[in-house]
């Protein structure tokens, strides 16, 4: 489903991802984890191009997105992302954030789109809050609409880029539980997160990443019982507590 | 000794009035269409001015310098005097609108420049995510949060706009300055007609002055 090839980042002279080779199938749940400044969320972002490799190829869903400029519009349609700071629409309702681009980028009819719109809020928990602003909403259900929101655009695969961190840790559960509910279905998922409870639960593999590269990679149960390296056994201890 | 506003003179001024009425018609529509003419451009280099292109940030900021750094009378006296000698001739009233419009058409880029980049980088990341065009993220996603922040300083370019149409009393334009300069030269009743005119512009432009206070007050930005 997305095929990383060689992928390197350079950010000025800081070398953030160095020859990635990743392999994502349809309908797997990958999650990353590693400390900050390790290349996890770039990692993610050249999922969908919005960081662009200095070298190396992406494929989503057959296509190359890194040699057919003019497709990346057309192929994020289908590859939803979820940010740190959710990054909802301020200026337009809940529900309008939720039906503005299936309206205008897929072209779905305005009483379609309001329909799907409300059933992915109420799939979130969030339909009595469907004409509000975002700004009226906590950081929990602000979060919860975005996901909505990438679930109107009927996504294969949905790109979650530290989705609780910017969460007060009351609010983190709220989230979660949306991200597991949406697991059980066969939608493709790659997680950059913290959340190791999530990672044990929800994925099929877990990659942990460090100073620009895929340190290891194992099933959830292997990764966190029989960790191999030394830098996942460190960073595990730290965070495992 | 006869007075500058003597009230003969004003008598003289009220029985021409339409010679003023014509000039204020003119400067409207010449406001007005500049305007337009400015909005569009400063929309589309103040785009620009934020796009991650080179090209694009360069061609933003060599409009803006020079339009904003040589002086508003040298564009229109190039429109006027100078591009008649390439064999390009535009009627005086699009002097007025082209000359005018390009020079606001600078500051408003400016503007929507500084608009732009007040909106958190997220919103555009969030649009191109969803499948936006670059373009389509301006106009639906950024553009109208941006808009609440312009509008303040665009209805202070408006009224610097409406003023400074007067450039077209120095290019024969027709417009109220014109008309006042042209009228005052003749009879030399110079007190009441720049009175009169002074007043007309403080007619246009204090509604459009009293909106940007009100607009500020709006969006928070003078608190």
């Amino acid at each position: 489903m997305i095929q990383l090839e060689g992928v390197n980042k350079h950010f000025g002279h800081l070398h953030v991802l160095k020859d990635i080779n990743l392999t994502v199938k349809s309908g797997e749940k990958l999650v990353v984890i590693g400390p900050s400044g390790s290349g996890k969320s770039t990692l993610i972002r050249c999922m969908n191009l919005l960081e662009k490799p200095s070298s190396g190829k992406v494929t989503v869903d057959g296509v190359d997105i890194t040699a057919h400029k003019a497709l990346v519009a057309k192929v994020r349609q289908s590859v939803a992302m979820v940010f740190q700071q959710f990054n909802l629409y301020p200026h337009k309702t809940v529900l309008e954030n939720l039906t503005l681009a299936p309206m205008l980028i897929k072209k779905v009819p305005q009483a379609e789109a309001v329909k799907a719109g409300l059933a992915y809020l109420d799939r979130v928990g969030l339909k009595e809050k469907a004409n509000v602003y975002p700004s009226q909403l906590s950081g929990g259900q602000q979060q919860r609409v975005a996901i909505a929101r990438a679930l109107a655009m009927r996504p294969k695969i949905m790109l979650f880029d530290e989705p609780t961190s910017a969460l007060d840790p009351e609010m983190i559960q709220e989230v979660l539980d949306v991200m597991v509910d949406l697991a059980h279905e066969g939608i493709t998922m790659v997680v950059v997160t913290h959340e190791m409870g999530f990672a044990k639960t929800v994925a099929d593999r877990v990659i942990f990443m460090d100073d620009g590269l895929i340190v290891e990679e194992n099933s959830p149960q292997r990764f966190f019982e029989n960790p191999t390296h030394e830098r996942t056994k460190s960073f595990l201890s730290r965070i495992l507590r | 000794m006869v007075g500058p506003f003597a009230w003969f003179k004003w008598e003289a001024l009220f029985r021409d009035w339409t010679v003023f009425a014509e000039g204020f018609k003119t400067t409207i529509m010449v406001a007005v269409l500049s305007l337009a003419l400015a909005l569009i451009l400063g929309i589309v280099f103040g785009v620009l001015g934020t796009s991650q292109l080179k090209l694009a940030k360069l061609v933003s900021r060599v409009y803006v310098e020079f339009i904003q750094n040589t002086p508003l009378v040298i564009q229109v006296y190039f429109l006027y005097h100078g591009l008649p000698h390439m064999d390009v001739m535009i009627p005086v009233f699009a002097v007025g609108v082209l000359g005018v419009g390009v020079y606001h058409g600078a500051y408003i880029a400016e503007v929507v420049r500084a608009g732009i980049d007040s909106i958190h980088k997220g919103q555009m990341e969030a649009a191109l995510s969803q499948g936006f065009s670059f373009w389509g993220a301006m106009r639906h996603v950024i553009l109208p949060q941006a808009s609440r922040i312009v509008l303040p300083p665009l209805t202070n370019q408006a009224v610097n706009l409406i003023k400074n149409t007067s450039v077209l009393a120095m290019v024969a334009g027709g417009d109220l300055m014109y008309r006042a300069d042209s009228w005052s030269s003749d009879n030399l009743y110079y007190g009441p007609a720049y009175v009169a005119i002074g007043l007309l512009y403080l007619l246009l432009c204090l509604p459009l002055a009293t909106l940007t206070r009100r607009l500020e007050g709006k969006t928070g930005v003078s608190s």
